[in-house]
C-alpha cells in the first residue's frame, strides 16, 4: 500500500526569496497519525499548504493518496481538495451560517443531495459532540465548540487525510486536550491525520510520531 | 523513494456515492433553487444598499422604455392625423359648378380615393364669410375672387409617398389649376418620430451599458465583502462555477428587481399624464386613446434586466474570483 503523503527532496523558496523548505523528504503512512512541531518561521504551515494546494513546491515531488500534485492542474484543484480536509487555527467558519449549514457546505459543493446532506452532517456532528447544537450560530460556540464545528465539516466528507494546522492555537489547554483526544478517537477508525503545532509538552506524551522542521530543515529523529 | 501507483485511487469515493443520475439531478436542481432564494435573502439583509441599487437600474431603465412608449403613441397618433389628409384641388376660374360638380363625381370612382366633396366658388364664399371677419371687405370687391374646390380624401390605406404621387396626378388635370396637400408638417412629424425613436435605441445602449456597470460594480463590492468566505469555499475544494453561482444570481435578481422598478416608474407615469391627455384626445374625433407598455413589452422589459443584471455580473466575477486565492 502507498503511503498517504509522500514528500521527496521539496524545496519551497517564497517569492520573495525566503527558503521556507530545503530538501524535505517525509512520510505519512495510511492510516497515521504524527505531529508537526518546530518554531516559529520553521516552515510547518508552508509544508501543509504544499499538501492543501495552496502553494507550489519549487522543487521536489510530493505526492497524495498516489496523486503525483505537479500532476494536477488548476482546474482540477478544488477535485483535489475534496478528498483532504483542512482544519484551520482560526476555524475559518462561516459566521452567517448554522452550525449544520457550515458543516454541510463540503457536501453541498459536492452536490450531495439534502437527506443525504443532511444524514451525513448529523453522523459528523455526533462524531464532535455538537448534535445538539446544529441550528446555532458560530458566533454563539465557544472557541474549542468552533473548531469541534470546524472538524466536523472537515471529516464531513470522509477524505483520506486530515490537515490540521495549530488547531489548538487559541484554545487554552483542558479544550486543546479534548481536541487532541478528538483526533485520537478520529485516527482510530482509520484517519491519516498530520497536525502542526506548538504545544510541543502537550503532545510529548501521546506517543504519536513527532516530525520535527528547523528553519526548514527535516531534523533527525 | 517513488512508489508504484494504484491509478485513480484517489477518485475511489467520487462519483458512485453521489448516488443516480436522477437523484443528482434533483439535487442540483434544488441546489441552484436554494441558491437563487439565498441570493434574494442575501439582498434583503442588506437591503438599504440593495434597493438603492435596484432603484438607480430602475431609472436607468425606465427612461428608455418611456421613450419606447412615447414613440408609440405618437406614431399612432401621426396614422391617425395621416388618415384625416384631405387633398383640395383648386379648379380654374372658368370651370363651372356644373363641370365642377361632375368631375367631383368621377373622381370619387377612381383608384386610392376615398370620397370627394365638391364645394363651388358660391358655397366657398358663403363659408369664408360665416368663418371669418373679412366679409364686409370680400363684399365690396363685388366679384367672387374664390374657385371651384374639390375636397378629395384619399383612402387611409395609402401610404404618404402615394398621396403625393396622387397630388402630382390631380393637379395634371384639365380642370384643375392647382392641388394642395398641407403634408409638410406630417413629414416633419414622421421624421421627428424617426428621431426620437432612434434616439430611444441610443439612450437605450448608454443606459444598458450604465446598468451593466452598476451590477458589475455592485457585484466587486459584495465579492470584496465577501473575500473570506470566497476563500474558505475554495478551501473545502468548492469550484468556480459553485463560487460564481451566487453572485451571477444577485446580478439577475438585480436586474430584475430593477426592471419592476421600471414597470412601476411607466405605471405611475401612466396614470398621471392619463387623465389631462385624455381630454386632449377627446377633442380628436379618432378616439385616441394612450397605450402603457403591453404585457408581451413589460416581460420583455423584464427579460431584458435579468439578461443586463446576468450579464453584468458575468463580465466581473470572473476575473474577481480568480484575484482570490487562499493563502
Ligand atoms: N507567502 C509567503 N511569502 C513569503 N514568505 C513566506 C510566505 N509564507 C511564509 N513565509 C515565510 O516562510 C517561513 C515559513 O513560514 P511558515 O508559515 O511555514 O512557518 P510556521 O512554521 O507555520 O510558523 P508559525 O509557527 O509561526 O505558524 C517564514 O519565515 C515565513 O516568513
Ligand atoms: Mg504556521
Amino acid at each position: 500500500m502507498t503511503d498517504i503523503v509522500a514528500f521527496d527532496n521539496v524545496v519551497k523558496r517564497y517569492p520573495g526569496g525566503k527558503l521556507a523548505l530545503d530538501r524535505v523528504s517525509l512520510r505519512l503512512a495510511r492510516g497515521e497519525m504524527a505531529f508537526l512541531t518546530g518554531h516559529s518561521g520553521a516552515g510547518k504551515s508552508t509544508l501543509m499548504k504544499l499538501i492543501g494546494l495552496i502553494e507550489r513546491p519549487t522543487r521536489g515531488r510530493v505526492v497524495i493518496n498516489g496523486t503525483d500534485l505537479a500532476k494536477v492542474r488548476r482546474a482540477h484543484i478544488p477535485r483535489y481538495r475534496q478528498r483532504v480536509g483542512l482544519i484551520f487555527q482560526n476555524y475559518n467558519l462561516l459566521y452567517d451560517r448554522t452550525v449544520f449549514d457550515n458543516v454541510a457546505l463540503p457536501l453541498v459543493i459536492r452536490g450531495i443531495g439534502h437527506t443525504e446532506i443532511a444524514r451525513r452532517v448529523r453522523a459528523a456532528l455526533d462524531t464532535v459532540g455538537l448534535l445538539s447544537h446544529e441550528k446555532k450560530f458560530p458566533i454563539t460556540l465557544s472557541g474549542g465548540e468552533q473548531q469541534r464545528v470546524g472538524i466536523a465539516r472537515a471529516v464531513v466528507n470522509r477524505p483520506h487525510l486530515l490537515l490540521a494546522d495549530e488547531p489548538t492555537g487559541n484554545l487554552d489547554p483542558d479544550l486543546s486536550a479534548d481536541i487532541m483526544r478528538l483526533f485520537t478517537r478520529l485516527n482510530e477508525t482509520g484517519t491519516s491525520i498530520m497536525i502542526a503545532t506548538h504545544a510541543i509538552d502537550l503532545v510529548e506524551h501521546m506517543g504519536y510520531r513527532r516530525i520535527a522542521l528547523d528553519h526548514g530543515h527535516l531534523e533527525a529523529g | 523513494m517513488p512508489e508504484p501507483q494504484s491509478s485513480g485511487s484517489s477518485r475511489s469515493a467520487g462519483p458512485a456515492s453521489r448516488g443516480s443520475g436522477r437523484g443528482r439531478l434533483a439535487a442540483w436542481a434544488a441546489s441552484h433553487a436554494r441558491c437563487l432564494l439565498e441570493s434574494l435573502g442575501r439582498l434583503h439583509r442588506r437591503w438599504v444598499a440593495s434597493l438603492l441599487t435596484v432603484l438607480v437600474i430602475g431609472i436607468a431603465l425606465a427612461l428608455p422604455a418611456g421613450l419606447y412608449v412615447l414613440v408609440k403613441n405618437l406614431d399612432t397618433l401621426a396614422s391617425s392625423w395621416h388618415q384625416s389628409v384631405r387633398i383640395s384641388l383648386y379648379l380654374k376660374q372658368d370651370v363651372s359648378a356644373d363641370s365642377g360638380q361632375r368631375l367631383a363625381d368621377d373622381l370619387a370612382g377612381e383608384n386610392g380615393i376615398s370620397s370627394t366633396q365638391f364645394i363651388s366658388a358660391d358655397e366657398g364664399l358663403r363659408q369664408f364669410k360665416q368663418a371669418s371677419s373679412f366679409g364686409a371687405a370680400l363684399d365690396a370687391l363685388g366679384s367672387n375672387p374664390l374657385p371651384g374646390v374639390i375636397e378629395v380624401t384619399p383612402k387611409a390605406s395609402l401610404p404618404p409617398a402615394a398621396v403625393g404621387q396622387l397630388v402630382d396626378q390631380l393637379s395634371k388635370r384639365r380642370q384643375v389649376d392647382h392641388a394642395a396637400l398641407d403634408q409638410a408638417w406630417l413629414r416633419r412629424l414622421t421624421a421627428i418620430l424617426a428621431l426620437i425613436s432612434r434616439a430611444s435605441w441610443v439612450i437605450g445602449a448608454l443606459l444598458s451599458a450604465a446598468v451593466l456597470f452598476i451590477v458589475g460594480n455592485t457585484i466587486r463590492l459584495d465579492i470584496e465583502n465577501r473575500r473570506q468566505e470566497i476563500e474558505v469555499m475554495k478551501l473545502l475544494g468548492a469550484g468556480d462555477a459553485f463560487i460564481r453561482r451566487p453572485f451571477l444570481y444577485s446580478g439577475v435578481w438585480y436586474g430584475l428587481l430593477g426592471a419592476i422598478v421600471a414597470i412601476m416608474v411607466l405605471v405611475a407615469c401612466y396614470m398621471a399624464l392619463g387623465g389631462p391627455l385624455s381630454t386632449l384626445t377627446a377633442s380628436y374625433q379618432g378616439g385616441l386613446s394612450l397605450t402603457g407598455l403591453s404585457l408581451r413589452e413589460s416581460a420583455g422589459l423584464l427579460a431584458i434586466g435579468i439578461a443586463l443584471g446576468w450579464a453584468g455580473c458575468a463580465i466581473t466575477v470572473n476575473r474577481q474570483l480568480a484575484a482570490i486565492e487562499p493563502r
